[in-house]
């Protein structure tokens, strides 16, 4: 297996007026490409801040993350801006889609955005969005598709230009419990089938029984990582 | 080169995906349009209403009475300074030119009031005739007519006219035949009728004091030059070599026409304000709507787009409504012009039209310009809650 993407020592720290708040604390993790991975914990536990800085939304304080083995603590925003382009696939807890593009041209932004909008990518597009049973969707608007259905556009959009990484942030957040079920199945057979590392952010421990790993964080710290299929189903069941 | 033509694909989208809210702000650009290019065309009516003649001499000095201020109606110069002027090194030509009001009596007691103006056939001053033929003669009873006397009158050249002026407590009346006509020749509001210096300073309005003596005074003389390029070596030759006149160039002298100058600078003033008001309406507009798309630039920017990229998005998106509102509001008031009768003040002029709309599309990107940095500036980390 391929080491996709690698946190090492990683911290983040904010000034408050209380003093410095660390809401990452030396957490350190390694996902493997075709692995798909949850990162769990209750409110301010800095799983949310994490995932801002893999997808290079911010930037760590000290520490490492290398996606294909580059480094992007050191990076200008420029080279962020092209890394979240390229390398990384997004999909986001509302909002996701953009309001004016079709659904089959939400998905094809990401290609547009790379230079890499073909004839052939046009038809990829079309194709995984049908297998995500959005074949009879392809030309409506975000505005006239269920929650669910837009959850599987930005999905299909994280991954038609195959990034290194996919990060999910609350993909189920705004789902009835049906709904999400079906969504993070597809999003879980889609990471181990294209062989992308996936992370999800999700607070509702039932997503887990799809994911292959289960990282736990607390007041910043990663506390517990679930690796055994036996514990993974158990903490779904919240047992 | 790709981010640009992606640009233009995102607002392109966008507009067309809204179109009926674009197209109604492209319709409030179209009516800042149709006002600005109303308020440009009033201007160059009211300017040309009151000073055509003027800007159109066949001129290239006007010498007045010394402290007239040029005001035309307040100078005088004696005629035997016209034949002065004309001996001067570097004037071609000189020729004097009065000028007074009078009526025209029209069918069903209906009156014309214009301007009558006398001049010196074949001297700077009398008009070129587009029908017909030129006054001729210092006495004659002829009359060269503009074709702003047609287009209100049925007065065609050949015909005899009759005009009445007050003369002391008297209404007096004279015919005079029309013998050709001119174009663009209005004058203090009026459309002109043009005659003999002769006849003029007979058929003119007077008071008692007039009556039972020629005038041996033109309002101001209109001289060619040999070379126009020395024209302020003759303005200063003249001044020093004749008493009492100062000499104005044409644009002075337009500009020193009565309520030019005041005219002139209400109606900019007002198109200001117009262009104001545009640039308010759009920026607001705009605005608004980069504050409802946050969190949509907030995706675009976390999968990866670049600020300019989200920029010129903006910006085209303006260009694009901007230039439809501007098309829009053009073409109604090239439509609306049609319809206006000769008596209305509104002139189009190509170039005070063409700058008016470089104005107009230039205030959508002005207007613009707070909601494109405001898109630039949004992080996708904040616009996406993720902080």
């Amino acid at each position: 297996m391929t080491l996709a993407l690698e946190v090492k020592n990683v911290i983040k720290s904010f000034q408050s007026d209380s003093g410095e708040i660390r809401a990452v604390d030396d957490v350190s993790f390694a996902v493997e490409a075709g692995e798909f991975v949850a990162l769990v914990g209750p409110s301010g536990s800095g799983k949310t801040t994490m995932l801002s800085i893999l997808a290079a939304l911010l930037s760590p304080t000290s520490g490492q993350i290398l996606i294909d083995g580059v480094d992007l603590a050191n990076m200008s925003e420029a080279e962020r801006v092209a890394l979240r382009r390229e390398k990384i696939g997004f999909t986001f807890q509302s909002n996701n889609l953009i309001p004016y593009l079709t659904a089959l041209e939400n998905v094809q932004l990401m290609l547009r955005l790379n230079q890499r909008f073909d004839r052939a990518g046009a038809v990829r597009s079309a194709e995984l969005l049908s297998r995500l049973g959005l074949g009879e969707r392809l030309n409506n608007l975000p505005a006239q598709m269920s929650g669910g259905q837009q959850q599987r556009v930005a999905i299909a959009r994280a991954l038609i230009h195959n990034p290194t990484v996919v990060l999910a942030d609350e993909p189920t957040a705004s789902l009835d419990t049906e709904r999400a079920f079906q969504v993070v199945q597809t999003f879980a057979a889609l990471i181990h089938e294209n062989n992308r590392a996936g992370i999800m952010v999700t607070h509702d421990l039932r997503m887990c029984q799809y994911v292959d790993r289960v990282l736990q964080m607390r007041d910043g710290k990663l506390v517990k990582i679930f690796t055994s299929r036996e514990e993974i189903l158990q903490l779904a069941k919240g047992e | 080169m790709n981010n640009l033509s992606l640009a233009t694909y995102l607002s392109w989208q966008e507009v067309w995906r809204n179109r009926g809210r674009f197209f109604l702000v492209s319709l409030v650009i179209a009516l800042i349009t149709l006002l600005v290019l109303f308020i440009a065309a009033l201007g160059e009516g009211l300017g040309n209403a009151n000073s055509q003649y003027i800007s159109r001499i066949n001129a290239d000095l006007l010498v007045y009475l010394e402290k007239s201020d040029f005001i035309i109606p307040s100078s005088r110069v004696e005629r035997s300074t016209v034949r002065s002027i004309r001996r001067l090194d570097g004037v071609q030509d000189a020729g004097g030119i009065s000028t007074s009001s009078v009526a025209i009596l029209l069918p069903d007691d209906e009156v014309l009031k214009v301007s009558l103006i006398g001049v010196e056939p074949g001297k700077p001053g009398d008009p070129a005739v587009t029908e017909g033929r030129n006054l001729a003669g210092e006495q004659s009873k002829e009359a060269v007519i503009d074709l702003n006397v047609i287009q209100r009158s049925d007065v065609r050249v050949g015909d005899l006219i009759t005009i009445r002026a007050t003369q002391g407590t008297k209404d007096e009346f004279f015919t005079l035949r029309v013998v050709g006509s001119t174009e663009g020749q209005l004058y203090s509001f009026q459309p002109s009728i043009f005659v003999p210096y002769g006849t003029w300073d007979r058929v003119r309005a007077k008071s008692d004091a007039e009556l039972d003596s020629p005038s041996s005074t033109v309002n101001v003389v209109a001289i060619s030059l040999s070379d126009v390029s020395a024209a302020q070596t003759v303005s200063d030759a003249l001044t020093a070599r004749i008493d009492n006149v100062e000499v104005a160039d044409l644009q002075t002298a337009v500009e020193n026409v009565p309520g030019y100058s005041a005219q002139q600078s209400t109606v900019q003033t007002q198109a200001v304000f117009t262009l104001l008001i545009g640039v308010l309406v759009i920026g607001g507009f705009f605005q608004i709507q980069i504050l409802q798309k946050v969190p949509q630039i907030g995706v675009l920017k976390a999968i990866g787009a670049d600020n300019f990229t989200v920029g010129m998005a903006a910006v085209i998106q303006i260009i694009i409504t901007t230039t439809l509102g501007v098309a829009i509001g053009s073409s109604l008031a090239f439509i609306f012009s049609l319809t206006f009768p000769p008596t209305v003040p509104i002139v189009f002029n190509g170039l005070n039209s063409a700058i008016a709309i470089a104005a107009l599309l230039l205030i959508g990107p002005a207007g613009g310009l707070v909601s494109i940095f405001y898109a630039v500036r949004i992080e996708p980390l904040k616009a996406l809650r993720l902080s």
